[in-house]
C-alpha cells in the first residue's frame, strides 16, 4: 500500500507561482475575476503564501506554498456530514463533489484553509475555456473542493504500471505543482518507501511540518535552514 | 370558582378567536409579504448561487449560522421554562407557559431552516438524514451536523407534544362553544375530549412524563448546536465550555424573547387581567440571573484566552477586544450586560417597559454574541495570511429580517387560532386558590371555636 506525501524545500522556492499556474491548468480551477478575489472568493488549491521577515532595511522575505497537507489525522474529514470528505485507503483526503452539499463545515475546520468553496458555477475567461482537462472533472455551484495531490495522475500512473505488469517507480508520479516547478523544490512519492525521494527528504534535519502542535499529522513536509533564535 | 367567572374568563380568552378586527388583516398581509420576500430572497439566492452572500474564504458561515443558533437559543424560552415552573408547580406560571411553548415550536422550525438555507446545494439536504438509500450510503454519524439534526427532530418532536398535549381540554371547549365547521374542526383537534376523570388523569400524567423528559433533551440541544463549533479545531470555538455557556445564553435569550411576546400579546389581546406585572418581575427576576450568569460565562471564556495567552486564540480575542469587532463586542456587553442588570436589579424599575426594554436588549446582545463566536475566529484561524473578513450583503440581511416577521406572523396566527392563554389551567389555579382560601378560613374558624 502506498502512502503519498511531498516535501518543499523553502530554501530553493523563488515565489515564482509557477506550480500556482501548473495546479490551476491541471485541474480546471475557475479564475474568478478580480472582482470576485477582491471578496475573497479566490481559489487557489495550492497558493504561495509571502513573510516578510525582520524590519527595513533587513528584510527577508519567504514563500511557503500550501496545499492540502493531506493529513492523517485531518480535522476536515470527520465533520463531514455526508462523507464527502473522507480518507482513501492510501492516504490521500479525498472530495466526492458529487456528494457534497456544501455545508462548509470541513473548510472552517480546516487550519490550513486550504478547502475553497464553488461560490458561482465556475467560468474561465476565452481562450481559457478551451484548455479544461478531461481527466478532471469540473465543479458545479455549491460544492467545496480542494488539491487532491493530482490523484487522476497518481491513478493514471498506476494504471500504466499494472499495465506493463511492473511496481510503480520514485518519480513515475508527477503532480503538476511538483512538474511545474521551476527550481525543483517539490518533491513527490512514496511516504512508505524509504528510498523514495520524498521519504528521504522528510527525514531531512531540516524538515518540518505545519502546524504541527495541533496534531493533524500531515504529509507534506517543509525543509528550511533552522536558525537558533 | 363560581359559574360567572368561569364564563367571564372563557369570554375574555376566546374572543380573539371569535373577533376578528381589520388590524389583525392588515398585520397578517404585513407580515406574510416579508415573509415572501424572504423566500423569494432565498430562491434568488439559490438560482444565481451562494456568492450572492458576503461568505468569503474563510469566513464560510457567518450569518445564516448566527441566525441558526440564535433562533434554536429562542426555542429555549418555552418549553424548557415552562417545564421547570410546572414541575416546581409555580402558580404564577399557569396564563405563561402556552405563549411560551408556541416560541419554542416556532424559533425551532425557523431555526432548523438555516443550517438548510446555508447549504451550497440545499436541495440535497436529506442526505444530512439516516433514509433508506438504494446506494446504502447513511450519513456521518460523527459529524456534529448529524447529531443536530437528531437533537433538533427529538426537541421539535417533544416541545410540539408538550405544546399540543394541555391544548386538547382548550380545544374542546372551542368545540363546545362554536357552530358549523369551526365546531367540526376544533372537534377533531380535541381527540374526543370529554373531561371524564379518566381522561384528565391521563392527560396530567402525560403531561408530567413531557414535563420531565424535555428538559434534558432541552438541555442536550443547544449544548449540541455548541458542538458545531467546539468540535472543530478553531481558535476560541476549541472550548470545553461551550455546551452550558451555550445553553446558558439559549435560555437568556429565550426569557428576552418570551417578555416581550407577553408584552406585546397582553397590549394587543387586551388579556391585562391575566397577564399581571408580577408576571414580568418574576420573569425579569429569572432574566437578571440569566444576565449575571452569561456575564460570567463570557468573563471566564474570555479571562482564561487572555491568561492562556495562545498565539492563536489571543489573536481572537484581540479582534473582538480591541479589533474591527470591538464596537459589537462592547455593544453585545453594554446590552446584554449592563443595561439588564441595572434595570432588572432595581425593584422600581422592574416594571413590564423595564422588562421589555431589558428584553429588547438582550436579543440584539444575544444576537451578536452569535456573530462575535462564528466570524471572529473563522477571520483568524492559523495562518495570518489567510485571514479575513465579512461583511453581510443584502441578499442574507433580507433573509434574516424575513425569519423575524415569520416567527411574528406564526405567533400572530397561532393565537388567532388558539386560545394563547391555557383556559383550563387558569380555572384549575383558580379553583386551587379558591379551596386554600376556604380551608385557610375554615381554620381561623376553628381556631376560634376550639
Amino acid at each position: 500500500m502506498h502512502k503519498w506525501g511531498m516535501a518543499v524545500d523553502l530554501d530553493t522556492c523563488t515565489g515564482c507561482g509557477a506550480c500556482v499556474t501548473a495546479c490551476h491548468a491541471e485541474n480546471n480551477i475557475p479564475t474568478v475575476g478580480p472582482e470576485q478575489a477582491a471578496r475573497g472568493r479566490a481559489m487557489h488549491w495550492l497558493r504561495v503564501e509571502r513573510y516578510w521577515e525582520g524590519d527595513f532595511p533587513d528584510v527577508r522575505l519567504k514563500f511557503r506554498p500550501v496545499m492540502c497537507q493531506q493529513c492523517d489525522a485531518a480535522p476536515c474529514e470527520p465533520v463531514c456530514p455526508t462523507y464527502a470528505s473522507h480518507h482513501t485507503a492510501e492516504g490521500l483526503n479525498a472530495q466526492v463533489y458529487n456528494r457534497c452539499i456544501g455545508t462548509r463545515y470541513c473548510a472552517n475546520a480546516c487550519p490550513y484553509n486550504v478547502r475553497f468553496f464553488e461560490f458561482f458555477n465556475p467560468q474561465w475567461p476565452k481562450p481559457l475555456h478551451l484548455q479544461l482537462n478531461p481527466d478532471v472533472s469540473v465543479r458545479e455551484v455549491g460544492v467545496m473542493e480542494k488539491c487532491t495531490f493530482c490523484v487522476q495522475r497518481i491513478n493514471a500512473a498506476s494504471i500504466d504500471a499494472k499495465a506493463e505488469k511492473r511496481e510503480l517507480k520514485d518519480g513515475d508520479i508527477k503532480p503538476a505543482c511538483v512538474q511545474g516547478c521551476s527550481v525543483k523544490a517539490m518533491a513527490f512519492g512514496d511516504l512508505n518507501d524509504p528510498e523514495s525521494e520524498v521519504s528521504r527528504l522528510s527525514r531531512s534535519p531540516r524538515g518540518g511540518k505545519l502546524l504541527d502542535d495541533l496534531g493533524t499529522r500531515p504529509k507534506v513536509t517543509y525543509l528550511e535552514r533552522q536558525t537558533q533564535v | 370558582m363560581s359559574e360567572a367567572s368561569s364564563r367571564k374568563l372563557s369570554d375574555d380568552l376566546l374572543r380573539p378567536l371569535l373577533q376578528t378586527s381589520w388590524r389583525f388583516y392588515v398585520l397578517v398581509a404585513f407580515l406574510g409579504s416579508i415573509v415572501l420576500m424572504g423566500l423569494g430572497t432565498w430562491a434568488y439566492q439559490m438560482f444565481n448561487g451562494f456568492g450572492v452572500t458576503g461568505i468569503n474564504n474563510p469566513i464560510f458561515w457567518a450569518f445564516y449560522i448566527t441566525n441558526f443558533v440564535f433562533w434554536i437559543g429562542i426555542s429555549h424560552a418555552g418549553t424548557l421554562i415552562s417545564a421547570i415552573l410546572r414541575l416546581v408547580n409555580a402558580g404564577w406560571r399557569r396564563p405563561v407557559t402556552r405563549c411560551a411553548e408556541v416560541i419554542t415550536a416556532f424559533a425551532l422550525m425557523i431555526g432548523a431552516l438555516f443550517p438548510i438555507i446555508h447549504l451550497g446545494r440545499p436541495w440535497l439536504f436529506f442526505w444530512l438524514m439516516p433514509y433508506p438509500s438504494s446506494r446504502l450510503i447513511w450519513p456521518n454519524f460523527r459529524s456534529p451536523l448529524v447529531w443536530d439534526f437528531f437533537a433538533i427532530t427529538t426537541y421539535l418532536t417533544g416541545s410540539v407534544l408538550f405544546l399540543v398535549l394541555p391544548m386538547i381540554p382548550d380545544f374542546a371547549l372551542v368545540r363546545d362553544r362554536t357552530t358549523g365547521l369551526r365546531s367540526r374542526v376544533y372537534g377533531m383537534l380535541a381527540l374526543g375530549w370529554q373531561g371524564t376523570p379518566k381522561q384528565w388523569h391521563r392527560l396530567e400524567s402525560a403531561m408530567s412524563i413531557m414535563a420531565i423528559a424535555i428538559i434534558p433533551v432541552a438541555v442536550s440541544v443547544h449544548t449540541i448546536v455548541s458542538f458545531d463549533f467546539s468540535m472543530a479545531p478553531v481558535p476560541m470555538w476549541h472550548s470545553t465550555m461551550f455546551g452550558p455557556y451555550f445553553v446558558a445564553g439559549a435560555i437568556f435569550s429565550g426569557i428576552a424573547g418570551l417578555i416581550i411576546a407577553m408584552a406585546a400579546l397582553r397590549k394587543f389581546l387586551h388579556i391585562e387581567e391575566y397577564l399581571h406585572p408580577v408576571h414580568f418581575q418574576n420573569l425579569g427576576k429569572l432574566l437578571l440571573m440569566m444576565s449575571l450568569l452569561w456575564g460570567y460565562f463570557v468573563f471566564a471564556e474570555r479571562l482564561t484566552v487572555w491568561y492562556g495567552n495562545e498565539s492563536a486564540e489571543i489573536q481572537v480575542l484581540r479582534a473582538t477586544q480591541k479589533g474591527s469587532f470591538a464596537p459589537l463586542y462592547w455593544t453585545m456587553v453594554v446590552v446584554n450586560f449592563v443595561i439588564p442588570v441595572t434595570i432588572l436589579s432595581i425593584r422600581k424599575l422592574r416594571t413590564i417597559t423595564g422588562c421589555v426594554i431589558a428584553s429588547c436588549g438582550v436579543l440584539v446582545g444575544m444576537w451578536l454574541e452569535r456573530f462575535l463566536i462564528v466570524v471572529p475566529s473563522l477571520g483568524h484561524k492559523y495562518l495570518p495570511y489567510s485571514w479575513g473578513t465579512y461583511r453581510p450583503r443584502p441578499v442574507e440581511i433580507l433573509i434574516t429580517i424575513s425569519t423575524f416577521a415569520a416567527m411574528t406572523l406564526l405567533y400572530t396566527l397561532f393565537a388567532k387560532f388558539v386560545p394563547i392563554i391555557s383556559i383550563w389551567e387558569l380555572k384549575v389555579g383558580e379553583q386551587e386558590t379558591h379551596e386554600t382560601a376556604l380551608q385557610r378560613s375554615g381554620r381561623a374558624l376553628g381556631e376560634a371555636h376550639p
